[in-house]
């Protein structure tokens, strides 16, 4: 035998004797009838994956989303971005305390709210839109779980070895080796975790303040209590629970099912391509039988330790590993690559009956999520794009609606904020509009010469405000009612805010 | 149909033996670290009972429950609250009282504190009279409008609001008397015809001039001791200014021939019995801020 066989045939049974014990459901066909109970447990213990690095296209692809996506999770909140003074200067800052959300030049107050709605309507119909086109890319790419998962068993693979060595670490005696090797394991994860509860936790608050704060032992007891809880989730969720939450706890897999349909292209193996499956020797001849070696490699190199030949599954997260795997056996046993691969039901079907296969990624389906996504887009940025820097909201009394003044006259009173978002302070003029005769009472809290106020940077003042209509004037109300409007004028450039309400009397 | 229980071909699993509509169902084990948390849940449930007010019985007539270990109730949370609050408080309303009430205005922040009180203990006392938006009734003055019958200003309010108005039990308490001027026999109804007619010509309403004339004279025989000569009132004896859009009554003539004939007594409580000297500042400031404070 070659030395490629050799190896080959090493790897094989490799996998064979360590996976029959390792791999999450029996292999049925060395057992038989007998020995299978009728009665199976209720309760499982979980079975423990160990996937094996694997090397390809795949699998560089997501070491390159990893490093993108982690970078941006960790390095975001130390971006800055000047604001002017009195003004924080992280770019994106979720201030609670102040209740604002800053995202560089954005900034968004909380009865605006509806854009992050509007974000995450815009992140949903992006998942469905991929998802239909390429399957569960989110799960197998881009998922928080997945990504500080797929770090962690790097982490536990640098520490303890690959797939074979940390099987017998975990079989074999506690000695010091072992002892070291776990405790360095369960350090380096959780001062993983204790970056990444401090990553979350700077989005929050200004982040070269709150590192110096924890260096000195003085930051504020919230921001540690965060901290712990996302040190013990990313812990306990990327180095312990793994493959368990998305098998048993989240209902992304069960709503994907929804979006696929025969034109996605999903990880498959190809059985028509694979079957019949079976060892084959050097040198012997292909024909009547499938190229699916039964190497088993697809299965240990799955971090959810399935077997994809079985078919489309649950807990298959897609993230095309087996397909690096069984490419590299492919290319040492000379055997065209593909046997698994990106496929899509219908060109499976055109692939047994032996027509051309066609991609149809452009398909009611998808161009119905695509318009949604840009309708939704278009709208959100048209929005942003016509805010308003300078705003009055004016809410009058109810209770009462008005009252009669001793000299006869009408009086309505109204509680009028005032909203400066621009960075610098401004000085405003109110007045009053649309209604014959009404006159400013009088305006608090204001300046001294009682008509104006002022308004730093990015604040909001609210004013009581009293707008009287004199006796004579009464006719200027049609069934004791006329449009009114409060207007706030900059005295610096002259830009006029109103706020459009209404004046009450009488009904005459 | 219970005993079919078909072993499963791609994953090993067998079926639980029933069949719905030709569809079956697989019987996957359950994790065991599922099964342990549901444990420890039931074990937490057993302990809670123990720990926290649990269970209600009927004992001796009446209804208890069994209280805990832990001996926590809401009520202590709530007393507790209450407690931090107005330690919270204590400060600004330290503040408030010892600041004379004409200057706290000009301290924004004791203002605020003080208006906000005000609000709430307006709500809780003065509402059920004067109405949730302070504008009265007939008979309850509107204390939003310019009118005031025993004076406008902060010191003013807060001496009304401390006596009241023919309040029982309080000395100090404001006494205002509009005669019943033909109850008593003081005037004959003609002549109390008159003189309506004569004090709502005061403020615009046409009338007869003849009767104007007559009522002219029956109120400066009457009515300037109390009212004025100009009829304008007099806020130390809490005589309304007839002169003005403002009725406490009602401005209608049949009203005011009512008023004259069978006379007015307004009650106020004097809240000074009832309510802290800092409660009544804030209460003050709060009205004199409704607008029409003087």
């Amino acid at each position: 035998m070659t030395n490629a066989e050799n190896g080959l045939s090493a790897l094989v049974a490799e996998a064979k004797n360590v996976s029959a014990m390792a791999s999450k459901h029996d292999d049925t066909r060395s057992m038989n009838a007998e020995e299978w109970e009728p009665h199976g447990p209720l309760y499982a213990s979980r079975v423990k994956v160990y996937p094996k690095l694997v090397h390809g296209t795949f699998r560089r692809i997501k070491w390159a989303v990893m490093v993108v996506t982690l970078s941006i999770y960790y390095l975001t909140p130390w971006i800055r971005w000047d604001r002017g003074p009195g003004l924080p200067d992280q770019a994106v800052l979720l201030d609670f305390p102040h209740r604002r959300f800053y995202f560089f030049f954005i900034e968004i107050w909380p009865q605006e709210f509806y854009y992050v709605t509007g974000l995450l309507v815009l992140a949903a119909l992006t998942l469905f839109l991929v998802t239909s086109v390429a399957g569960r890319v989110w799960c197998g790419y881009t998922c928080p779980q997945t990504v500080w998962t797929d770090l962690f068993i790097h982490v536990e693979r640098m520490i303890e070895g690959d797939r074979a060595e940390r099987i017998r670490l975990d079989r074999g005696p506690w000695t010091l080796n072992k002892i070291a090797r776990r405790v360095t394991k369960h350090i380096a994860w959780l001062l993983i975790a204790a970056a990444t509860g401090g990553a979350w936790v700077f989005y929050f608050a200004d982040a070269p303040t709150l590192a110096m704060q924890l260096l000195h032992f003085e930051a504020p007891t919230f921001a540690l209590l965060f901290i712990a809880l996302f040190t013990f989730t990313t812990y306990s969720l990327g180095g312990i629970a793994r493959e368990q939450v998305c098998t048993y706890a989240c209902p992304w897999p069960r709503i994907q099912r929804a979006l696929f349909d025969d034109e996605s292209f999903l990880v498959s193996y190809k059985e028509d391509r694979g079957e019949k499956r079976g060892p084959h020797k050097k040198g012997t001849s292909w024909e009547g039988r499938g190229d699916c070696i039964d190497c088993g490699q697809c299965v240990v190199a799955c971090p959810m330790g399935i077997d994809i030949r079985d078919g489309m599954q649950m807990e298959c997260i897609q993230c095309a590993l087996c397909i690096d795997a069984c490419d590299t056996i492919m290319d040492r046993i000379e055997r065209p690559r593909g046997l698994i691969g990106y496929d899509t039901k219908h060109n499976e079907d055109r692939r047994i009956k032996g027509e051309k296969p066609v991609y149809r990624i452009v398909r009611p389906r998808t161009i119905v999520y695509a318009v949604a996504l840009a309708l939704v887009s278009f709208t959100m940025l048209y929005a942003l794009v016509t805010r308003d820097l300078l705003q009055v909201s004016v809410l009058r009394d109810r209770n009462p609606l008005f009252v009669v003044l001793s000299d006869g006259s009408i009086r309505n009173g109204y509680t009028v904020k005032v909203i400066n978002k621009e960075y610098k302070p401004h000085t405003f003029r109110i007045s009053v509009d649309g209604l014959k005769g009404a006159e400013i009472r009088s305006i608090t809290p204001a300046n001294d010469d009682g008509q104006t106020i002022d308004l730093g940077p990015d604040s909001l003042k609210t004013l009581r405000v009293f707008v009287s209509l004199p006796k004579d004037m009464m006719g200027e109300l049609h069934h004791g009612e006329a449009p009114l409007t409060i207007v706030a004028t900059t005295t610096d450039t002259g830009e006029r805010t109103e706020g459009v309400t209404s004046f009450r009397g009488p009904k005459q | 149909m219970t005993d079919e229980k078909a072993k499963d071909e791609v994953s090993g699993t067998e079926t639980t033996g029933h069949e719905w509509d030709g569809i079956k169902e697989l019987d996957t084990p359950l994790p065991k670290w599922w099964v342990y948390v549901f444990y420890t849940c039931i074990i937490w449930a057993i302990a809670y009972q123990f720990l926290f007010p649990a269970w209600p019985y009927f004992w001796d007539g009446a209804w208890h429950h069994t209280a805990g270990f832990l001996g926590y109730t809401q009520r202590n949370e709530v007393t507790q609250e209450l407690a931090d609050v107005a330690a919270g408080r204590a400060e600004v309303m330290q503040s408030i009282a010892k600041t004379p009430i004409n200057d706290i205005a000009a301290n924004s922040n004791l203002m605020e504190v003080a208006l906000a009180g005000g609000k709430a203990a307006f709500g809780d006392n003065c509402a059920p009279c004067h109405g949730s938006g302070a504008q009265g009734s007939k008979g309850y003055p509107n204390l939003n409008d310019d009118d005031w019958l025993w004076g406008g200003t902060l010191t003013d309010i807060q001496t009304t609001i401390t006596h009241g108005i023919r309040a029982p039990g309080d000395d100090q308490t404001r006494y205002n008397m509009m005669p019943r001027f033909l109850d008593d026999q003081m005037l004959k109804r003609d002549q109390i015809d008159d003189v309506a007619d004569y004090v709502l010509s005061l403020s615009g309403t046409k009338a007869d001039p003849a009767a104007i004339e007559r009522g002219a004279k029956v109120f400066a025989a009457n009515c300037v001791s109390c009212h004025g000569a100009d009829a304008k009132g007099n806020q130390q004896l809490g005589a309304p200014n007839l002169t003005d859009a403002i009725w406490l009554y009602g401005g209608d003539r049949a009203t005011v021939i009512t008023t004259i004939e069978h006379g007015r007594g307004g009650v106020m409580p004097n809240w000074g019995a009832r309510l802290s000297p800092g409660t009544i500042k804030e209460l003050a400031l709060y009205v004199h801020s409704l607008g029409g404070g003087k």
